[in-house]
């Protein structure tokens, strides 16, 4: 029985041994002992070994992906029946479907490292520590949310765990991206910096300048392109020549990675990091081609949502293929098979777990919906920074004179 | 009574309560004594033959008086006996290089700024001393630089963001306007970007529409940016050490004909407030407004309107954004009269915002309307003598001094 869980085996081959559930532990939470999985699929690679396939994890980790990608489902479901009902206004972008990208990473990485994405950054959020009450309520514009409600769906940020947001225009993110790894770089943390973009995001001009920068100067960036075959309403096909997105780099290596895997994402994105803070194969003397300090991560992921509320996301798809994706690729499921398959957890303990999950969303949307809204004076603070390192006024004219330290 | 209704910082919306004009005239005790000692006048030369934008020097000179009406009053400063003299580009260089010394979060971007030391040699010597991390040559997308240094800021380092040409500027101007203007508000006060946008722009000599554009209209809408613009060595190299200590993004807008003017600046540390506007010439008859190159174009103009007996009080306003409605209105309140003189375009520019601004607050006290001289609304042109017409000259100053003090 022991040997089962140590053992590296395919899940396909694996049979769950009911005859000794009676006599087995349960793991839930507590134990750490290395599991070895296979990824699904192999990683593609262009100018770099792929890492291995066989992806170190354990039973803690395994029930904390399935909680914590339940909860980040469970979330976007509730955003979707409040935009509904109209507390939820404007843009709202969810990410459903695509869970395994935010987990899978974060698994990888420590707070110290930075995150920047786009706006579909609800789970990206949460997935940095982020609380569902500071979610829910910035969603809904109440000034307990995490950006006061002043920023909106748009404009989740963390500035404790390095999370950078939350940008609304399609690409911009990436030079910021290049200057959070800059900033890394120039004071020597040994951190790195991770810049989500879209497939949609990826013809922008500005991700070729920021991949230039980010490779001239050996920026410890890596940049993941969220491949969900779709800008919108347009397919991958019909806007880039070229969809191989992680060969776009050219000279920078790149990994096509199995979005919908948890554990792939997260072996993706550990390889990513230990290549991004290598000083160079010997000491720092590295030629300028032969090394390259970057990488583009291409997630091949999908949204079960449109676009955004505002988008049925059928015009574009098929519901056929929405569905199919679900049975086959869903990467909750994925995960709880594994869980299964493992013997980690029973079906009925997962249920439970996801029962768990959805009255916590419901609370902390119970609790968002009882916030205050801003009063009028927010309207203008946070405009300007008060406090100078010179004599001056203010913008406003209304403070004192500081005076220089 | 007139509620100053400028202000965008916090607490602008009880100001519309509380503010009263008694304040204003509390203030004006406190203030005037601290500021006669930031305010170095640059004395116009008195050598008529010197057209203005020629690279010769603009040297100050304190007791010499040719006009003897006094026509650019020199304020005594002694600390102008005992300073050094440079060109302007060299006070912006050692306000950059003072405070990269005293902060080394402070770093420069930009394009060839560092081996080659500058386009403008603003930045020259930099990168020997610092190194190229701190002198960043970024190869040419300004695009992605500005993002960059704005992504940087983010974290806590003081990026100076160097435009080879303000004009460039415009590939930037998303990054500008929303990451760097509204990151402080989205994020609900988490972030601050400690930017500073600088790069030289206005009409040049002969340089052509693309590079002789006048930027500072495009950005005075953008909410959470401060925007100043430098005419001499003293406030240049003042309102430099100034914006980089300034938390919030600022855009300081250099001049490409004002590099070379010369002026005696002091040993000691100095900053200029970054939201004050400078009194050049205090007068009685008519209040000058004008900022950058125009400055020395109302001064040329000035000494003819004091041969000619009148008496303008002309006053660089420096600051662009926010404007400095208090040192204006209280000009506004002695003269009665207002001339805005600006090298932007007639549309939109900051002059028309300065004039709705004017008109709003200190209607009551305006004699005539205000009347404001801007460039012409035409892409600048290649031949010299068109280009000089796009752009005010003194003597259309003076008949238009003329025409509001009738």
């Amino acid at each position: 029985m022991a040997l089962s869980r140590l053992s590296s085996r395919s899940t396909t081959l694996l049979q769950p041994l009911a005859t000794t559930s009676l006599l087995r532990r349960r793991h839930i939470s507590t134990d750490t002992t290395p599991i070895t999985v296979e990824t699904s699929l192999p990683f593609t690679s262009h100018l770099i070994s792929p890492p291995s396939r066989a992806v170190e994890t354990s039973s803690q980790e395994l029930l904390s992906f399935f909680r914590d990608m339940a909860l980040m489902r469970r979330m976007e479901i509730a955003a979707d029946s409040l935009y509904k009902a109209k507390l939820i206004r404007g843009f709202c972008h969810l990410y459903d479907g695509q869970e395994a990208v935010a987990i899978g990473m974060e698994a990888a990485i420590t707070k110290r490292d930075a995150i920047i994405t786009s706006y579909r950054d609800h789970c990206t959020f949460l997935g940095r520590g982020g609380g569902l009450f500071e979610a829910f309520s910035e969603l809904m514009g109440r000034t307990t949310g995490c950006s006061k409600g002043k920023g909106g769906s748009m404009h989740f940020y963390k500035k404790d765990a390095s999370f950078y947001g939350g940008h609304g225009i399609v690409g911009a993110q990436a030079p910021l991206g290049c200057g959070l790894a800059f900033a890394q770089k120039y004071s020597k943390e040994e951190a790195v910096t991770f810049t989500l973009y879209g497939d949609g995001a990826a013809n922008q001009g500005q991700l070729f300048e920021a991949l230039n920068i980010a490779a001239l100067w050996d920026l410890p960036a890596v940049l993941v392109c969220e491949n969900n075959h779709y800008g919108m309403g347009t397919a991958e096909w019909r806007s880039a020549k070229s969809p191989a997105y992680f060969k776009r780099g050219d000279y920078v290596p790149g990994l096509k990675v199995d979005g919908m895997d948890a554990l792939a994402v997260k072996q993706a994105c550990k390889f990513a990091k230990e290549h991004a803070l290598k000083n160079g194969p010997i000491g720092s003397n590295h030629h300028a081609f032969a090394f390259v300090f970057e990488q583009i991560l291409e997630m091949d992921t999908y949204r079960y949502h449109g676009h955004s509320m505002s988008d049925p996301g059928s015009t574009y798809r098929t519901r056929d293929e929405i569905s199919g994706v679900r049975q086959v690729r869903d990467p909750i499921d994925r995960v709880r098979k594994l869980i299964i398959a493992h013997d980690i957890a029973t079906e009925k303990e997962l249920k439970d777990m996801e029962k768990e999950v959805r009255k916590e969303v419901d609370a902390a949307v119970a609790q968002a919906k009882e916030s205050p809204i801003p009063e009028p004076s927010e309207l203008f603070s946070n405009i300007y920074v008060k406090g100078f390192g010179a004599e001056s006024f203010g913008a406003d004219r209304k403070e004192l004179r500081a005076t220089l330290p | 009574m007139a509620a100053i209704i400028h202000g965008a910082g916090a607490g602008a919306a009880t100001a519309l309560t509380t503010f009263h004009s008694k304040k204003l005239v509390a203030r004006s005790r406190t203030n005037l004594p601290g500021r006669s000692k930031r305010c170095i006048v640059a004395a116009g030369s008195d050598d008529g033959s010197k057209s203005f934008g020629s690279s010769s020097s603009l040297s100050l000179r304190h007791s010499h008086k040719l006009i003897p009406n006094n026509a650019v009053a020199t304020k005594a400063d002694t600390s102008a006996t005992t300073g050094h003299e440079l060109l302007l580009f060299e006070a912006l260089q050692e306000g950059l290089e003072e405070e990269m010394d005293r902060d080394p979060h402070v770093c420069v971007m930009g394009e060839d700024v560092g081996h080659y030391g500058g386009s403008y040699k603003v930045t020259k010597g930099l990168a020997d001393k610092f190194g190229d991390l701190r002198v960043l040559d970024t190869p040419i997308c300004e695009n992605a630089f500005t993002g960059m240094g704005i992504g940087a800021a983010m974290t806590g380092l003081r990026p100076v963001i160097e435009g080879m040409n303000m004009g460039f500027l415009l590939l930037a101007f998303n990054q500008i306007s929303n990451n760097c203007g509204m990151l402080h508000y989205t994020s609900g006060g988490q972030f601050t970007i400690p930017v500073v946008i600088r790069g030289p722009g206005g009409v040049g000599r002969q340089l052509g529409a693309e590079h002789s554009q006048r930027l500072e209209s495009y950005f005075q809408s953008i909410p959470g940016i401060q925007m100043v613009a430098c005419s001499t060595p003293y406030n240049a190299k003042g309102l430099m050490k100034a914006a980089i200590r300034s938390e919030n993004p600022v855009i300081l807008f250099e001049h490409v004909l004002l590099y070379n003017l010369k002026e005696k600046i002091p040993d000691e540390e100095y900053i200029c407030n970054l939201e004050e506007a400078e009194m050049v010439r205090p007068g009685e008859h008519i209040t000058i407004l004008t900022y950058s190159r125009m400055r020395y174009h109302v001064m040329q103009a000035a000494k003819t309107l004091v041969n000619k007996g009148y008496d303008p009080e002309v006053i660089d306003i420096r600051s662009l954004k926010p404007f400095d409605l208090y040192t204006i209105g209280n000009s506004v309140k002695k003269t009665h009269r207002v001339l805005i003189v600006e090298e932007c375009m007639r549309t939109g520019g900051i002059g028309a915002s300065l004039t709705a601004a004017i008109n709003e607050n200190f209607h009551d006290y305006l004699d005539a309307p205000v009347m404001c001289l801007s460039s012409q609304d035409v892409p600048t042109p290649y031949a010299g003598t068109l280009e000089e017409w796009t752009v005010v000259q003194p003597a259309q100053i003076v008949t238009a001094v003329e025409q509001l003090c009738q």
